[in-house]
């Protein structure tokens, strides 16, 4: 008896490396099971991550190896750097309205899908995603918003009467960032949609029946009670993914308007980190900026979870 | 029958067909600038640069996919080479990203163990994280490793997306514990667990895990990593058969195409099967 409660004692007061050691032991099976993957990770995810951190306090050009220069690359980019300002500007006006739109629409979408018969499912899931599915096809709203009368928006907009003239929809600085925005929600139902649909597609059937019993009328209802509820980890999933296409937009005015654009309407950071990475190739600078990126994402991904955890846990 | 069972009271005809009517309108939008891109490569040259612009080719021809098939048989790599090693990238980390991202995902969502809470950070950093130096430094690791001018250089970096991971963790979050736990009382090991009792139930997370994992691979180029023309996959070449500029507008248009058919026959199967999986009674908690 006495043993027993020594052992007991020792147990309390074994210290917490040793406790660790031992679930480790118990959990080898577990570590055996995701090994495969997190190998694979680490060697070319996360080593060239962590590798990449500290080269934003480098001076780096790919020939000579990086110097440190500590924050002089951030002190340029805040108080001299007037692109990057304009950049920062660009990219939080262009996540604030396309993020919300295609979130909502993503979701809205999906979720209307998913009221229509068995194989029309497929074919409206087809046409959605379709965009996402055929890569780079986007450059072809260069045919529609071409600044000349070939332009197809151009020649049908004077057609009927709405313009008296050719519109330099990608090169006028007024009309870049509306033409962007429009291409990039016309792209923006991709992997966030998608597993929404498949979420959508494993609410087991008794709940809505369940529901249906209970008094649940309309559709709305049905929505909002049902649907919602179980849907939490689909749709903190599609705000991540929603953040990052948000945030890292930039391929699609870098390819429409001309690059860098008129006053640089459809400069993002990315942009920049591109304009300095990849043609000046300054990979320090390049580096600082994408660090700078990196801070925003987090912040932002921090508050969509404190937002949608209060709705979702 | 089925869809009998679904239709319930406050569901009207009238509702379905007014969503029908909006979906197909947010359609129309959807398709456009893809019908635009099929119709143009079934124009011929002349007609590509018609005043005013052609929402439809007045004689529609397949010259520029024989064009394409011409320039793509007098290379010096056969081209079946090219479409070889796409096919053999696609499908090895299809595989692979299927297999052991859900393995992972089912440790992380389901599993008790220390370090859980730093691996599901790391993910997550790794899912925000953009970086232009960041193929450098893959550059480098994958030197040191040996790996460069391989198919490992192409096929290995695009396994263990921190993505996929994300998306079946989610998924598998939702099965109840309950059955996990009896899942071992019956003596199931986590090895079993997983791949018969857990897997089963997310199946339409796995299939569009599929669709992403296969769209990725489909468009890994490799540059910088790939020096030997017989390894390089499918995009590099169409790459260069349409950056021959205006001449060839038509067969580059033909091979935006063409490149674009796979990866819609595998989201087609995917997607057809998701959809089969609504008759079985899902498990959620």
């Amino acid at each position: 008896m006495a043993a027993q409660a020594n052992t007991e004692i020792l147990h309390i007061e074994d210290n917490k490396f040793r406790y660790t050691l031992r679930e480790m032991k118990r959990s080898r099976g577990l570590y055996l099971l995701m090994a495969p993957f997190f190998i694979l990770f680490t060697i070319f995810t996360f080593v060239p991550v962590v590798m990449s951190l500290p080269m934003g306090f480098t001076n780096f050009n790919m020939v000579q190896l990086p110097q440190w220069v500590g924050l002089d690359n951030f002190y340029v980019l805040f108080l001299e750097d007037e692109v990057f300002l304009k950049a920062i500007q660009n990219t939080l006006i262009f996540a604030v309205v396309t993020g919300p739109i295609s979130y909502i629409l993503c979701f809205l979408l999906a979720w209307l899908i998913n009221e229509m018969p068995g194989a029309l499912k497929t074919v409206f899931t087809f046409i959605f995603y379709a965009p996402t599915l055929a890569g780079n096809i986007y450059t072809t709203w260069q045919l529609i918003f071409s600044g000349d009368t070939y332009g197809i928006a151009n020649a049908y907009l004077i057609k009927l009467g709405i313009l008296n003239g050719a519109r330099q929809w990608l090169t006028d600085a007024n009309y870049i960032f509306g033409v962007v925005i429009v291409v990039q929600l016309w792209m923006s139902l991709g992997a966030g949609f998608l597993s929404l649909r498949a979420g959508l597609q494993g609410i087991p059937r008794d709940r809505y029946e369940a529901a249906a019993v209970e008094g649940v009328k309309n559709r709305m209802q049905e929505l909002l009670m049902v649907t919602v509820p179980a849907m939490g980890p689909q749709m903190l999933f599609a705000a991540v993914m929603q953040i990052v296409s948000s945030f890292t937009a930039g391929d699609v005015g870098r390819t429409l308007t001309a690059f860098p654009s008129t006053d640089y309407a459809a400069h993002t950071i990315m942009t920049h980190a591109y304009d300095y990475g990849s043609i000046r190739f300054e990979m320090g600078y390049a580096s600082a900026i994408c660090f700078v990126l990196f801070g925003v994402m987090i912040l932002a991904n921090w508050g969509i979870k404190k937002l949608l955890g209060r709705y979702l846990d | 029958m089925a869809s009998k069972k679904r239709k319930q009271i406050g569901k009207s005809r009238a509702g379905d067909i007014a969503i029908f009517i909006m979906l197909m309108l947010v359609g129309l939008f959807m398709l456009f600038p893809i019908y635009l891109s099929v119709i143009q490569s079934v124009k011929p040259s002349q007609e590509l640069f018609l005043f005013p612009p052609k929402l439809y080719a007045i004689a529609p021809t397949g010259q520029n996919f024989v064009d394409l098939l011409n320039t793509a048989s007098n290379m010096w790599v056969p081209f079946s080479r090219y479409i070889f090693n796409s096919v053999f990238v696609a499908v090895v980390v299809t595989i692979c990203q299927l297999l052991f991202s859900s393995s992972a995902a089912y440790v992380l969502a389901k599993g008790e163990f220390p370090g859980k809470r730093a691996l599901n950070k790391a993910i997550e950093l790794a899912l925000l994280f953009t970086s232009s130096v960041m193929f450098i430094m893959q550059y480098m690791v994958m030197a040191f490793m040996g790996l460069i001018d391989t198919y490992f250089a192409i096929t290995l970096p695009y396994i263990a997306t921190p993505m996929g991971l994300f998306l079946m963790r989610q998924f598998m979050g939702q099965i109840p514990d309950a059955i996990i736990e009896a899942a071992k009382l019956d003596g199931a090991g986590h090895m079993r667990t997983c791949w018969q009792v857990v897997i089963p139930n997310v199946k339409p997370a796995i299939l569009t895990l599929m669709i992403f994992a296969f769209q990725g691979a489909w468009q890994v180029t490799g540059y910088s990593f790939i020096y030997s023309e017989e390894l390089k996959p499918l995009p590099t070449v169409m790459q260069q058969i349409s950056s021959a500029g205006i001449a060839r507008a038509g067969v580059a248009a033909a091979a935006v195409v063409i490149t674009m058919i796979p990866p819609i026959a595998v989201f087609l199967f995917c997607q057809s099967n998701v959809m089969e999986t609504m008759a079985q009674s899902g498990m959620k908690d």
